[in-house]
């Protein structure tokens, strides 16, 4: 494993490098000849999938980059203007931001299957703690990352993540001023951000390096806890290991394009798609969820600093490890206790993960505390104890020995896996989805035309739709993300250009300066986007009562509301999101006399479903209001379906492209996982 | 490693590796194309390279005026009837890029030039009414071109581009 390879290529050109630099030979010791234990099991596949999953990401992200402006007017608008706009842009900020959720899916279940097999014993010390630094960098990156679009939760969660670092005496203060380049999270901020974001994956792959050659040295840990003995316990890596991670990739690949062009949204905050408002805090501020559990940790402790300290002790505590668990037997597999304190602890986490998006309020508290009791006992208490107290089973000769044996308890052990895994995916999932008010009202789900794997947009009611914004709407909202070239793109309303094009000129669009140095009005074009009817937020307030009527173009993924459980685990496998449009639908048509016993404010009206029921939108359609053109019913109810259809569209035009690829990249990906499963069994025929 | 197969003839296994070695270049390739596509120009910027309208009402004979269309700067002169008579007059077959006038101006239209500003040497902008021949005198590296927007003198190898356009009208031209 150490030291250089007799390996020589027999291509002469190739011969002349390897003379003078030994890649090819390194590259072979490495990743083909490298001996490998033959008894690993899929748990181990995901080093690769981690590896893939950073390169994706840095791919994904230094293209975004091409497009992004990281300046706090600009950077919400660009990356809407990539996902509309730029070529495939919908498909690659979907791969990069669902791409973040699976590098940490992939991250955890790496770290799990360390914690249970025991990687982290002597003398893979190193190869843990590097493997913990690179943890820290890719949650300092994906923290970064998560601002740059400057969404209301990128702007509010980094606002109150940086606060954590006041908690440092003294120099507290000076230390988050430094951070933010000013007296708030703003632009210089942001800046900086973008800057370190685009630097850190470099430094992780460059962790990774030093992971992979500490790893080399040592040598893969396996499910035995036994190290090789002889060659019978390894086989190559190349193709063994290789097409059985490839195998795994693949399978990994259909979960992660299911995120991708199924559902988008699903683990993101509905918040985000605001434009951040310093002066507006969203009801509840929720990380990602893959921060969720030390989140909650954090929450639990209620003095500031010792919060702050024990949400970085919970990272770094793992880097202890090795010194923590001190017992000579490697694998949990042979540790009856230790194997079962494992999975209540995989539970614990789990648990944390669901608290730390629940408001901090009654028995959520209480059950934070006991669970990040629980989370630092598993560490300092319960694993130190077991090194001394715990009797072991016998551990396998060899690993030679461990493959023959095998076929026997595999399965149960793989079931009860998979339940574990499933409850804790699923918990997790939920809790990303539940951190909206309880207050609201749940708003009756429609049938819409566009959801599922098939939804299409109906062309008419989008028509219908636009017919009603233009009519009514457009009084008081803007739609400045839509231009009206958009009506005459695919999957959109399905206007010719040159009917784009009269559309356009229709509108009077601001322009200037002339030669003249005086602004003044031509006729809409069709690259102009739909005006704004108000010229700031100041005028719009004063004409609406001090209500801020909301630009409508991302209103329908700007709102939710919790499904609860079981409903969010349903919905994964249903591709269920169509959560804006029945609320919006739901609000037009939710407009009620004011019960008895409340009182709104002067100049609100009562709404079932408006958060707080006090909304100073005046009840904006009514029956007969607008008179459809195809013969449609003239109804509130056909409204509010034609508006919430078009104002989907408004917010995700490319809906119909992105659910399009996804059938032929599911195709494909199926078709290529079986084809992998066949060929991995056939090359591995031999070693069993 | 082998096995009681080998390569006497093909195997199903070796039918299973070609088909899988085959579907991971056919996806790899597919995967590719998006990222090379996003490169191209994005649909806000294509919209904004839309035809352009410009009103020749305003520029007056011996004037000329310039306008961007797809970020490039585009003359458009009022040629005075000296111009023109000096433009035909020259023999085609002498010039560095024969190109008769005639060729470079719409029928009917004589009097108006509309080329792009571009030297067609480097790529510097050339400055109207100046140079030996009436027209543009390219002040990077000395190209002179005549009152048609052709190369006469310097390292220029080419006339001035004209670009697409077409007279909606007598006073309006669309570019593009």
């Amino acid at each position: 494993m150490s030291g250089p390879s007799e390996y020589q290529p027999t291509n002469p050109a190739l011969k002349w490098i390897e003379r003078r630099l030994p890649i090819f030979g390194l590259m072979h010791s490495s990743f083909v000849a490298y001996p490998t234990p033959r008894n690993l099991n899929y748990w181990w596949t995901f080093g690769a999938i981690l590896s893939m999953m950073l390169g994706l990401q840095i791919l994904t992200g230094v293209i975004l980059a091409m497009h992004y402006t990281p300046e706090a007017t600009m950077a919400f608008r660009s990356v809407e203007s990539i996902v509309r706009d730029v070529n495939y842009g919908w498909l690659l900020r979907n791969m990069h931001a669902s791409g973040a959720s699976m590098f940490f899916l992939a991250v955890y279940i790496h770290m799990f299957r360390g914690l249970y097999y025991g990687s982290y014993k002597e003398p893979r010390e190193v190869l843990w703690i590097l493997g913990v630094i690179i943890y820290l960098l890719m949650m300092a990156t994906g923290f970064m990352g998560y601002v740059l679009p400057w969404g209301q939760m990128s702007f509010w969660g980094a606002t109150v993540i940086t606060n954590l670092f006041s908690a440092i005496p003294y120099v507290g203060n000076s230390i988050v001023t430094l951070l933010w380049g000013g007296y708030s999270i703003g632009n210089p901020t942001l800046n900086r951000f973008f800057s370190l974001h685009y630097l850190l994956p470099f430094v992780i792959a460059g962790v990774v390096v030093l992971h992979v050659w500490a790893l080399h040295v040592a040598g893969q840990n396996n499910p035995a806890g036994v190290e090789p003995k002889t060659e019978k316990d390894t086989l190559a890596f190349t193709p063994y290991a290789t097409i059985k991670d490839l195998f795994g990739t693949s399978c990994f690949m259909l979960f992660y394009a299911w995120f991708i062009f199924y559902m988008p949204n699903y683990l993101g905050d509905a918040d985000n798609y605001i434009p951040a408002n310093p002066g507006v805090t969203p009801p509840h501020i929720v990380p990602e969820w893959y921060y969720l559990p030390f989140y909650a940790i954090l929450r639990s402790i209620p003095n500031k600093l010792a919060g702050v300290t024990a949400m970085f002790s919970a990272i770094l505590i793992l880097a202890f490890l090795p010194w923590l668990d001190t017992a000579r037997t490697r694998s949990s597999k042979y540790r009856p206790l230790a194997k079962q304190f494992f999975w209540v602890f995989v539970v614990v986490c789990v648990l944390l993960g669901y608290l730390g998006a629940k408001p901090p309020e009654g028995i959520y508290v209480i059950a934070g505390r006991i669970l990040t009791f629980c989370y630092f006992a598993y560490f300092l208490i319960l694993l130190p104890l077991l090194s001394r107290i715990e009797r072991p089973s016998p551990v396998p000769n060899s690993i030679a020995d461990d493959v023959l044996a095998k076929y026997g308890n595999k399965s149960a052990a793989a079931v009860s896996t998979v339940i574990m895994l499933a409850v804790a995916g699923a918990l997790f999932a939920g809790s990303a989805q539940s951190a909206r008010a309880d207050e609201q009202e749940t708003p009756p789900s429609q049938k819409w035309s566009f959801a599922g794997p098939f939804g299409t947009y109906d062309r008419g009611a989008l028509q219908r739709g636009l017919k009603i914004y233009k009519e009514v709407c457009a009084n008081c909202h803007g739609l400045s993300y839509i231009a009206f070239r958009n009506l005459a793109d695919p999957g959109g309303p399905g206007y010719s250009s040159a009917q784009a094009a009269a559309f356009a000129a229709e509108y009077k669009i601001k322009d200037g300066p002339n030669d003249q140095g005086e602004m003044f009005e031509r006729p809409g074009r069709p690259a102009d986007y739909f005006p704004s009817p108000f010229p700031n937020e100041q005028a719009a307030r004063v004409a609406n009562g001090g209500g801020l009527p909301p630009d409508l173009s991302l209103i329908a993924k700007a709102r939710s509301y919790e499904r609860g459980f079981p409903w969010f685990v349903i919905d994964f496998f249903s591709q269920f999101q169509e959560q804006g449009p029945n609320y919006v639908s739901a609000l037009l048509q939710g407009y009620q006399k004011t019960p008895a016993g409340v009182t709104l404010p002067e100049g609100a009206y009562y709404n079932k479903y408006f958060p707080g029921h006090a909304i100073k939108m005046p009840e904006p359609l009514t029956k007969g209001q607008v008179t459809y053109d195809d013969g449609s019913p003239a109804t509130s109810e056909q409204y509010a379906k034609d508006i919430s259809t078009f104002l989907m569209w408004a917010a995700e035009p490319q809906l119909e492209a992105r659910k399009q690829l996804g059938l032929q990249v599911f195709a494909f990906l199926i078709i290529f996982t079986l084809l992998m499963y066949f060929t991995k069994k056939k090359v591995w025929a031999d070693a069993h | 490693m082998t096995t009681a197969s080998s390569a006497d003839h093909p195997t199903r296994r070796d039918f299973l590796f070609v088909a899988t070695g085959a579907a991971a270049a056919v996806g790899g390739l597919a995967t590719l194309w998006p990222f090379v596509s996003q490169m191209n120009p994005d649909a806000s910027t294509v919209a904004a390279g839309a035809p352009i309208e410009v009103d020749l009402t305003p520029i007056a004979e011996g004037q000329d005026i310039k306008v961007f269309w797809r970020g490039k700067p585009i003359y458009i002169s009022h040629r005075t009837q000296k111009q023109i008579d000096e433009a035909r007059q020259v023999q085609v077959s002498s010039l560095p890029d024969p190109q008769s006038d005639q060729a470079r101006v719409k029928e009917g239209h004589d009097q108006w030039l509309v080329v792009i500003g571009i030297c067609t040497h480097l790529g510097c902008i050339p400055i109207a009414h100046e140079g030996n021949y009436d027209g543009f005198f390219c002040p990077c590296h000395g190209s002179q071109y005549d009152s048609s927007g052709r190369i006469r003198q310097g390292p220029a190898p080419a006339n001035l581009e004209v670009p697409p356009y077409q007279f909606v009208s007598d006073s309006k031209i669309q570019i593009g």
